[in-house]
């Protein structure tokens, strides 16, 4: 006779393990909300709306991080504009133009190189480069183009791994039925791959969002207002973690708090609008 | 009945695979041209020669003429949009665009110049109406393509290459991936289409050939066996091979 169907079996690892997996989850859960909960602790009691309208002046007695909200998106749409052609551009001409393999790799190995680099490193090349010898200074555009470099991986890569996830009998249909290839590209391709390529995108603006350490020694510290947005690219500015950094720096805990809490609620709100946009650009989602 | 396209001694080589042998074989104006044979014996490589969608693939030479309409085909001076605008092409899976059933039928006019909304509405009106899609889709043209059933798609497939008035439409297996019923309804719609259309199939199943076409080619490893009338091919085939294919002792 066989066992009873009854009879059990003590299963100690899998009990175990599926107790440890669930901990972790539990776990990373736990500190995101530590983390927000405290920002929102330190920072709502010390919050007032005139910390967003005002500048930081001695003169004036004022303290206020609107030009470095300025700047930071200022520096986000820049450093978009610079990276976005040249990342999605590259990432086409791999997957659907390159025809030598070994060219693809070291290409594909060098970006995720470049990806992995401090961004201290970044900082200290692009104020090398395109501050003292392109003669940018301490601006924006030396911060932004510093950061569309380290940038560029994250685009590229995303929008390469969007590209190979189309299927080949797209490509077919459209050449079958004489598009050339850069028809198929723009009317089947990218469309098809807009939801990875805006992924890498808002993933960018993450990152250029997060960054302090390249921004230093590229666009420096300033907090004016721009006198005029057009030439305010050439001009030196400070964005909110820079700022972040300096009060830090000097002590001034509340305006620190009340920089974070500005910048989780842009993170979020980022975080929200790439679901958003990737859920209207899916063009395999069904609507009837 | 006139020859559409005369193929002589074409050879093609994957690397070092050598695919088609020295085929030779010309297809009739206005008839249904059948390629049968087992798995990798070279049908569907041949058929797309005639389109020249082998130009995307690496390593691959092709030898010898492919004549439409008396013009070479493999000529450098050829532009592949206008030649597969005259010869069209349906795959073995149905592979409309993630786009909407309108946008599908309009995207081969929309290459070829077509702008016009008028023009457009009609053309797409048309060609469903030619793959006997109409009925099934006109009250939501402008949704997905993607939510309708596998046999409807394929059609849609069709009618997308006869938006851009083909002469000639090559078709890879197109009902392989389809259950039975819209499978018949396909074989219909390809006996409509020969008396405008000039029609070449691959496919695996020998019963479908002598259903529907007119003229029956049998491929083995890369070369062509045979070649003749349907119904001489399925009744007196003059070659053993052919023979043992079609009685089902291999394939």
């Amino acid at each position: 006779m066989t066992n009873s169907i009854f009879e059990k079996r003590k299963r100690i690892s899998d009990k175990s393990m599926s107790f440890f997996i669930y901990l972790s989850s539990l776990l990373s859960v736990f500190i995101l909300v530590v983390i927000i909960g405290y920002i929102l602790y330190r920072g709502l009691p010390v919050f007032n709306f005139s910390y967003l309208m005002n500048t930081t002046s001695i003169i004036n007695d004022t303290v206020g991080i609107l030009p470095n909200i300025i700047n930071t998106l200022y520096i986000i749409v820049l450093t978009l504009l610079i990276a976005c052609p040249i990342g999605i551009g590259g990432a086409i001409y791999l997957n659907e133009y390159a025809k030598n393999k070994k060219f693809v790799d070291v290409i594909s190995f060098t970006t995720e190189v470049l990806s992995g680099i401090p961004s201290i490193i970044y900082g200290l090349f692009g104020m090398l480069f395109f501050g003292t010898f392109c003669g940018f200074g301490f601006s924006i555009l030396t911060g932004s183009l510093t950061l569309a470099i380290m940038i560029l991986p994250i685009i590229s890569r995303n929008t390469q791994t969007a590209l190979e996830t189309v299927p080949k009998s797209y490509r077919e249909a459209a050449l079958g039925i004489g598009a050339t290839k850069w028809y198929m590209i723009r009317t089947v391709l990218l469309p098809s791959c807009m939801p990875g390529i805006l992924t890498g995108v808002i993933l960018a603006m993450g990152r250029i969002v997060a960054e302090s350490a390249a921004l230093l020694f590229t666009a420096g510290s300033v907090h004016v207002l721009p006198a005029n947005i057009f030439t305010h690219v050439l001009s030196s500015g400070g964005t909110l973690t820079i700022e972040l950094y300096l009060q830090m720096a000097k002590g001034n805990y509340d305006v620190a708090f009340v920089i974070a809490l500005v910048l989780i609620v842009i993170v979020l709100g980022l975080n929200m609008l790439a679901k958003l946009i990737t859920k209207k650009f899916d063009v395999h989602e069904v609507k009837n | 009945m006139e020859n559409k396209i005369v193929a002589k001694n074409v050879n093609l080589h994957y690397g070092s695979k050598h695919a088609l042998k020295n085929v030779s074989l010309d297809i009739k104006e206005n008839a249904i041209t059948a390629f049968i044979g087992p798995s990798g014996c070279g049908k569907s490589t041949f058929l797309k020669t005639l389109n020249r969608m082998n130009d995307y693939v690496e390593n691959c030479k092709i030898e010898g003429t492919i004549l439409l309409d008396g013009e070479d085909v493999y000529d450098e001076k050829v532009d592949t949009t206008v030649l597969r605008k005259k010869v069209g092409m349906v795959f073995q899976q149905p592979n409309p665009f993630p786009m909407s059933i309108y946008d599908n039928i309009a995207y081969g006019p929309r290459i070829h110049g077509i702008k016009n909304k008028r023009e457009l509405d009609r053309i797409v009106e048309e060609s469903l109406k030619a793959a006997a899609l109409y009925d099934e889709v006109s009250d939501r043209l402008h949704t997905s393509a993607l939510g309708l059933s596998g046999g409807q798609q394929q059609r849609l497939c069709i009618a997308r290459a006869l938006a851009v008035q083909p002469d000639v439409i090559l078709l890879d297996e197109p009902t392989s991936a389809l259950d039975p019923i819209s499978t018949l309804k396909i074989e219909e719609l390809l006996l409509d289409l020969k008396d405008k259309y000039t029609i070449a199939i691959v496919t695996h199943n020998m019963q479908q050939a002598s259903r529907i076409a007119d003229y029956t080619a049998f491929f083995l490893v890369g070369e062509m066996i045979e070649y003749g009338q349907t119904k001489d091919i399925f009744s007196i085939p003059k070659d053993k091979r052919t023979e043992d294919y079609i009685t089902g002792r291999f394939g």
